[in-house]
Order: structure tokens, then sequence, then C-alpha cells
């Protein structure tokens, strides 16, 4: 064997995960999904299919410890979305708890903070916009900000820390040195401004979710000082780099479909299982980690225990096997049970949130850009392989017309 | 009509017999599979077909009013419905329907989806009484529900299973006084065994609820007016009540197919794995499916008895796989092998059990703990992995479906974090096996009202 022979998948998963195939990483995942179950030559196993991934996602054998080289961060240190049963769900109760009675009615309120972003750019000539900066990323940094307690004032400090701290969930492998070395840095930026954060808010405590979580009357007591810090930047990052995506991708997946921008524009009761299909067909967040408490049968193999897996989810959510003419977006598609937001104990503790910013946004775009188009197609995409979406999209329009609402 | 080619399978005339949730989406399937002739429906109760499951729930705790249990249609099927009209007859070789008003309706091919009914409280005990109820149709939850909201001293439940659980569970919410009476040794025995439900008794426990185990109802006395006021149980306590419920399980509405020449009896109509009906002498009988709680069974995965499930899902699949076949050439037929799922809420606790936890011999708990308040258990059948219960931690039961799927041994090798460090399998502890566990009769987990998940999304 010479130094360069590498199997199909490996060499398939590297391409993935290579910056000139971000815009469109479906057809290397469509070939993946020939093996649906398969080991990769660094012993790491890449799950691909619908039905494989969704059982990991529910098997108590796969832990959600990714046994990764890469963080360093001990057992205790590491948020919820790295942790198993029983101390998951316990900090999961926590979060749950606090998290979601405050984003329940929260509707009209987004609704505000979309039209005031669009307004700033209403015009009855033409013009452009940039989607990314201009609604996507400004909303859930807002609403995750707000919900937090962040002080408006800190929110540009705290997205250059997310960004970079993002770029340092793909594989080590993909990274330089001096990007590693970055990474370390961002780390200890976020600690530095969350203790400040967690200092002020524990002198002065408010109504706000950091308040909640750090007086939560907690049985377990879970929620110590560093947990604290943790989910705090967890929650964070999750509303400043998913979101974004999602409305982006979902922007992105309209302006390519006119048919279904049209259908939007008449009825925003589609706006539902559009933005479901935006997560099957595009998803925000592409891939998940587990590991293997014990020998797994899939697939037509065994995953050996100890081993680490990657479920790609996006290829899962694009597999024939499961989803009628699968590489299609079909705004009103039915029975769309994607893994856009994981599965398990694992799934999204923020996908009602998610899921109303994102109808919500795209059914303003739909209905107040006048003959809105791609500037670029494919738009430029962020480095990140696993948090993707575009870096820029820019649509011209021929005009943006006041809220209707 | 058989053997008319493709064509022929999709025209003719389709009776369907039962207009609850098996009858009503079977209806919808046929449409779906392309069948363009005549659909009729039958259903007993006067009623569009509604959704029974919140009848032990939201119902009874006023939460939900029985209008809003209506199930929502997947397509317009075109049919002629006869509702509020039994079947009474069934005349195999005639191909007709005898129906309560004198009618007769004839077919070309059949669906039996009559369902099952609440075991009444004998007559001569005192099943007459005004305050003795059961719970099964929309009218039975609107009279308990008015009761229960009168505010009764006690209510005595009869019958620790899902639907008394469920039932005790309301009651306590509404800050009714309950006693529940299980005649063996713990609540939800016959479907989960002794292991499981004497975790179950200390919820029964912590809620308030009176539980006495090992007991029966001998007598249920009224006044002069014919109302409940006394029931005298087995451990010679009499106790003042003015409302029971009859929560012992469910009948096969078969009645009607009496002399009918099919195999059918309390326990339901049989069937073949492809939804063909079962005749008397062993053969199949052609042109008569039959689908819901009113079937049994076999199934590939639990050989060696016939099954016969009261669960939401099974009624849908069964169905949906019983109007494929029936507008199908026998090449293209499916046999209908679901895994079992269903799920109840009580005393706060959401538990919803994958495969046949009842035909196990064996039980291990695999994560959590019996006393804490989460914890999955898993089934065993001759060292294979039957079913498996979750205790509020629904979110990994498809893992174990898969494995269930696969026969994966018991007990499962899972390392799962929250888990004992060796797995310890026990004997489940089925109330009525002999020595060797081996049931007496045939397996069915009694009345379990639950669906799965999917009813209240």
């Amino acid at each position: 064997m010479t130094p360069s022979t590498t199997t199909p998948a490996t060499d398939l998963f590297a391409q993935v995960l290579r910056q000139d195939r971000r815009a469109d990483p479906y057809p290397c995942y469509a070939q993946l999904r020939r093996d649906p179950v398969v080991r990769m030559d660094d012993g790491t196993w890449l799950v691909s299919g619908y039905r494989e991934i969704r059982q990991l996602l529910h098997d108590p054998r796969s832990s959600a410890d990714r046994r990764d080289p890469q963080n360093k961060a001990p057992q205790a240190a590491r948020s919820l979305l790295m942790q198993d049963p029983p101390l998951h769900d316990q900090l999961r109760r926590v979060v749950t708890e606090e998290f979601v009675p405050r984003v329940m009615g929260m509707r009209d309120h987004l609704g505000d903070l979309v039209s005031g972003l669009l307004d700033a750019h209403i015009s009855d000539r033409p013009g452009r916009l940039d989607v990314v900066a201009d609604l996507a990323y400004p909303l859930p940094v807002t609403v995750i900000c707000e919900l937090l307690g962040v002080p408006r004032e800190d929110e540009a400090l705290f997205g250059s820390i997310a960004r970079r701290l993002t770029r340092g969930l793909d594989p080590v492998d993909t990274q330089t040195e001096e990007e590693l070395r970055e990474l370390d840095q961002a780390r200890n930026e976020l600690i530095q401004y969350l203790e400040g954060l967690i200092t002020e808010r524990r002198a002065e405590p408010g109504s706000d979710l950091l308040s909640g979580l750090m007086f939560h009357q907690d049985p377990d007591d879970v929620m110590g000082p560093i947990q604290l810090r943790v989910t705090l930047g967890l929650l964070l990052i999750a509303g400043h780099e998913t979101t974004v995506n999602l409305i982006a991708n979902g922007t992105l997946a309209l302006l390519r479909n006119p048919d279904a921008l049209a259908r939007l524009r008449a009825d925003p009761d589609l706006a539902t299982p559009l933005v479901e299909e935006v997560l099957r067909y595009d998803p925000p967040v592409q891939m998940s980690g587990r590991s293997a408490l014990a020998d797994i049968d899939l697939g037509g193999t065994t995953i050996p225990e100890g081993s680490r897996i990657r479920l790609l989810l996006a290829a899962g959510n694009r597999d024939a096997t499961r989803f009628e003419d699968p590489d299609r977006f079909v705004p009103d598609r039915r029975d769309n049970a994607h893994l856009g937001f994981g599965g398990g104990i694992h799934y999204c503790i923020g996908a009602t949130l998610a899921r109303a910013e994102a109808q919500i946004a795209l059914t303003a775009l739909a209905r107040r850009l006048r003959s809105p188009r791609l500037v670029a197609d494919p738009p430029p995409y962020r480095e990140n392989a696993i948090l993707r979406g575009p870096e820029k999209l820019l649509v011209a329009f021929d005009g943006l017309a006041p809220d209707g609402r | 009509m058989t053997g008319a080619g493709a064509a022929g399978l999709r025209t003719g005339r389709v009776v369907v017999v039962g207009a609850s949730l098996a009858g009503l989406r079977a209806a919808e399937a046929l449409r779906d599979e392309g069948f363009t002739g005549d659909l009729t429906l039958i259903g007993e109760e006067p009623h569009a077909p509604y959704d029974r499951p919140p009848l032990s729930k939201a119902v009874l705790t006023g939460r939900l009013a029985c209008d809003h249990i209506e199930l929502p249609r997947i397509r317009d099927i075109g049919a002629r419905w006869l509702l509020g009209t039994p079947a009474t007859g069934l005349d195999v070789p005639g191909r007709r329907v005898e129906l309560a008003d004198g009618r007769q309706l004839a077919y070309d091919r059949l669906v039996i989806a009559t369902g099952t009914r609440a075991r009444r409280w004998p007559v001569e005990a005192g099943g007459g009484l005004a305050g003795v109820h059961v719970l099964r149709a929309r009218e039975d939850a609107e009279r308990l529900r008015g009761a229960l909201a009168a505010g009764p001293r006690r209510v005595l439940v009869v019958g620790g299973g899902f639907t008394g659980g469920e039932v005790a569970s309301a009651c306590r919410e509404l800050g009714l006084p309950v006693t529940v009476t299980q005649r063996s040794a713990a609540p939800l025995a016959g479907a989960l065994g002794g292991v499981i439900g004497r975790a179950a008794a200390d919820w029964y426990r912590e809620a308030g609820v009176d539980l006495r185990l090992n007991t029966t109802v001998e007598a249920l006395e009224g006044d002069s007016a014919g109302r409940l006021r006394r029931a005298v149980l087995s451990d010679g306590t009499a106790m003042p009540v003015e409302v029971a419920v009859i929560a012992t399980g469910a009948v096969a509405n078969t009645e009607w197919l009496a002399g009918s020449g099919l195999a059918a009896d309390h326990r339901g109509v049989v069937s073949r794995g492809d939804c063909r009906a079962v005749a008397d002498c062993g053969s199949t009988a052609e042109d008569i499916y039959v689908a819901g709680d009113v079937a049994r069974w076999p199934h590939l995965l639990f050989p060696g008895q016939l099954l016969r499930l009261d669960h939401w899902d099974n009624a849908l699949a069964q169905a949906r796989t019983a109007a494929h076949n029936l507008t199908r050439d026998p090449g293209e037929r499916r046999d209908h092998r679901p895994l079992p799922a269903f799920w109840s809420q009580q005393f706060g606790r959401y538990l919803k059990s994958v495969g046949v936890p009842a035909v196990a011999d064996q039980v291990a708990v695999t994560q959590g703990a019996l006393d804490q308040r989460r914890f999955v258990a898993a089934y065993g059948l001759k060292g294979r992995l039957v079913g498996v219960v979750a205790v509020d931690s629904p979110r990994v039961l498809d893992g174990y479906a898969a494995l269930i799927e696969a026969r994966a041994p018991f007990p499962p090798r899972l390392g799962a974090t929250d888990g004992p460090d060796r797995l310890d399998p026990v004997d489940a502890d089925f109330p009525g096996r002999d020595a060797a566990g081996v049931p007496q009769q045939d397996i069915h987990p009694p009345s379990a009202p639950a669906p799965a998940q999917t009813a209240h999304r």
C-alpha cells in the first residue's frame, strides 16, 4: 500500500471538508451513502444513511462524548451537547425549564425585529441587500443576547469570538497551527467575557435567562460555576452560528426556486412546511458526532466499541430510501421527519425558536422584496464545514416595500 | 369478483364495518390505493370517527371537550356513511352484512374493524347501578367527566391496568380520593409484569391513591333509588363509594359474526399476516380483511401466539396493510408486521413501550433505576430482546426498537452511561403463567388505551 492510497470514504469525506466543495457537498454525500456505514482510514466511522443515523441518535449505545482528541476540556467542563445521561439529562432539564418559557409567545416580537431590520433598506428603486449581514445574522444574535441578558453593546465583541470559535468545531486536521492558536485565544476571551458577565449578574440579577440559570432551584445541583459558563457559551454560540445559516440557506433555496418564492408570498402558511424542507434540504448543522459504548451492528457491519462516529445529518436528509425525490426542494413536502435538528436526547433545544425566526424572516423577505435575485450563485461560503452557510448572500431587488403586516 | 385483474381489484363494492380509527383509515387508504368503487362505512356509534386516547386523560380532567376530538381526515373518501347502525350479522357465502335496522348490505369485499368494548360489570353484582361506569366511547367519558366534576367523596377504580391507572391519575389531578383494586400483586402487571408493576405501585401511592393489591370487588351495592353507595371488597372491607369505574379489560365486538363461519370470539377475529380473515375450519376467507383492535394475528417477531393489540399505531398500520392487500393481486400483498408501540400518561409520568413486553420471561433495567423517576427496562424471551418500556425517557426507544427488529440477544449489551454496571435480568413476574413461565392463554397486552406519540401531534 502506498501512502497515497486511501479508501473512497476517506477520500470523499476529505472532499466534503474542502472549501471548494462548500457550496455543494451533496454529490459527495450521495457517493458516501452507497456505503451508509463505513470506516475511514483514521478509524472514524461515517454514517450517511437516514435510518442508520436515526438509530444512532436514539441508541443507548451511542455516547455524545466524542472521545475527541481535540477536546481537552475535562469531563465536567463540557457542555450538555457532549454529555451523556444521567448528567446530560439533569443539565438539559435545567436549561429546558429556563429557556422554553422565555421563548413562548415571542412571535410578535420576532416580527418586530424582522420589520426593523428590513425597514432600514426600504426602497422603491433597485437596490441590494446582504441577507446574511442585514437579516440572517443580526436577528438570532439580537434574540439570544436579549434572552440571555447580554448587553447590546457587547454584541460585536461577542460575535467575533463566536465566529472564531465556530471554526474550531471542524476536524482538527483541516486547521492550520495558526488557526488552532487563534482558537485557544478565542476560547480564553470567551471565558473572560462570560465570567465578567456572570459576576455582574450575580451581583444584580434580572429576569433574563442567565439569571434564571444561575438561580435555578435545582435539586440535582448540576449548574455549578463552570457548568454555568459552559452552558452560557453553548447557548450564545448556538444562537449566533446556526439560525443565521437556516435563514440564509432558506433564502438561497427560495431564490433558486421562484415557484416556491411566489407560493410563500401568496400563502404565509407555507412557511411552516417550507422551513422544515430547508432543514432537510440544506441543514445549517451538517453533521454530528458520537462514539460507540458497545459493539453496534448497523447497516450490515459492526461498529466496534470505542469507535468515534460521524453522523452526516445532511447526507441522511437526502436518502432516497426515506425521502421521495430527495434532491428536489419541495416546500410543502409531507412526512418530512428530517434530521436537521438532530434527534434523540440531544434534539435541538432551540428548535422552536429557530423555526419561528426562520419562518418569520423568510415570509418577510418573500413579501417585501420585489423581483429579488441572487447576485452571485453560488454565493461565497464560510470556511466551516459543520455549521455551514454563506459568508455573504447578496440579493438584488427592484424594490423593498414597507411592512404591510 | 376475484381474479378480475388489477382493474377489478380497484372497483366493485367494499363495505367497512366499524367507523373508528381503523375503519376510517382503511377507507382513506383504499382511495389512496386507487380504489374507485362503492365504499360504505358502517358505524355502531352515531358520531363521526373520533380519537379515543384523550378520553382517559384530558377529557376526564376537563382540559379537552369531546367536540374537539374528532379524527382529522387525511383525504376525501367519497363514501356512504351508515352511522348509528350496528351490524348484526354476516352472510359470508351470500356476501351480505345484516344491519340492526333490518337492512342488508351487499359487498364484494369486506373490512372488519369493529374494535373492542370495555368489559362490563355483571348486573347481578351491581353493574346496573347509577354511578357504575366504563370508559370506551365518548358518551362514557362525558358521563364519567360529569360524575367526577360533581365531586364524589370517593371513586373506586376496578382494575389497575393502563386505563385504570389513567383514570386514577385523572381523579388525583382533580383532587378526588380514589381507591384502585387490582387482582394481581402489582398494577400494570398484565402488560409489564410484576417487577415494573411494583415500581408503578410506588407512583400510585405517592400520588395518594389507596391501592389495594391482590384484591377484587365482590359486589357493588346501591340504595333504593338504584344509585351506587357501597363496594364490598375481597379483603372484607366495605367502603362507601358514589362512582366506580370498571377497567378490567376489553372484549372484542364479534357477536355479529356468530354463525358466519369466521374464527371469531370474545378475543377477536383470527386473521392471517396479510390481514385476511380465517374461517372456523382454518381456511382463509377470501375477500374479508380484518384491522385494528379486533384482529388477532400471527407476528413473525413473536411466534407461537396470536397478537391482539389495542394500540393506536397498530390500528393505523393494519388498516393501511389491509387496504393495500385488498386492492392487490396475491403476489403484491404484504404482511402486517409492525413493531408494536404504545404510550400512557399517569401520575405525571410518561410511559412508552415498544415490542411486546407481555410475552417476555425476563426483565432487566438497562438505564436509570426503578426507584428513580426515569428508567428503561428491557424484556427478554428465551434470550432474545422482545420489548422495552421507557419511563420519562422516550427518546431512546427507536434505538431499542431497531434491536428488537434485529432479534438482538437479551440481556442486550449496551454500555449505556446511565445503566447499571452489570445488567441483572430477573423473572419478569407476569401473573397467570405456569411454573415454566408459559402463558395460560393467548397473550395480548391488556387494554392499553394509549396511542403512539403521533396521536397528539
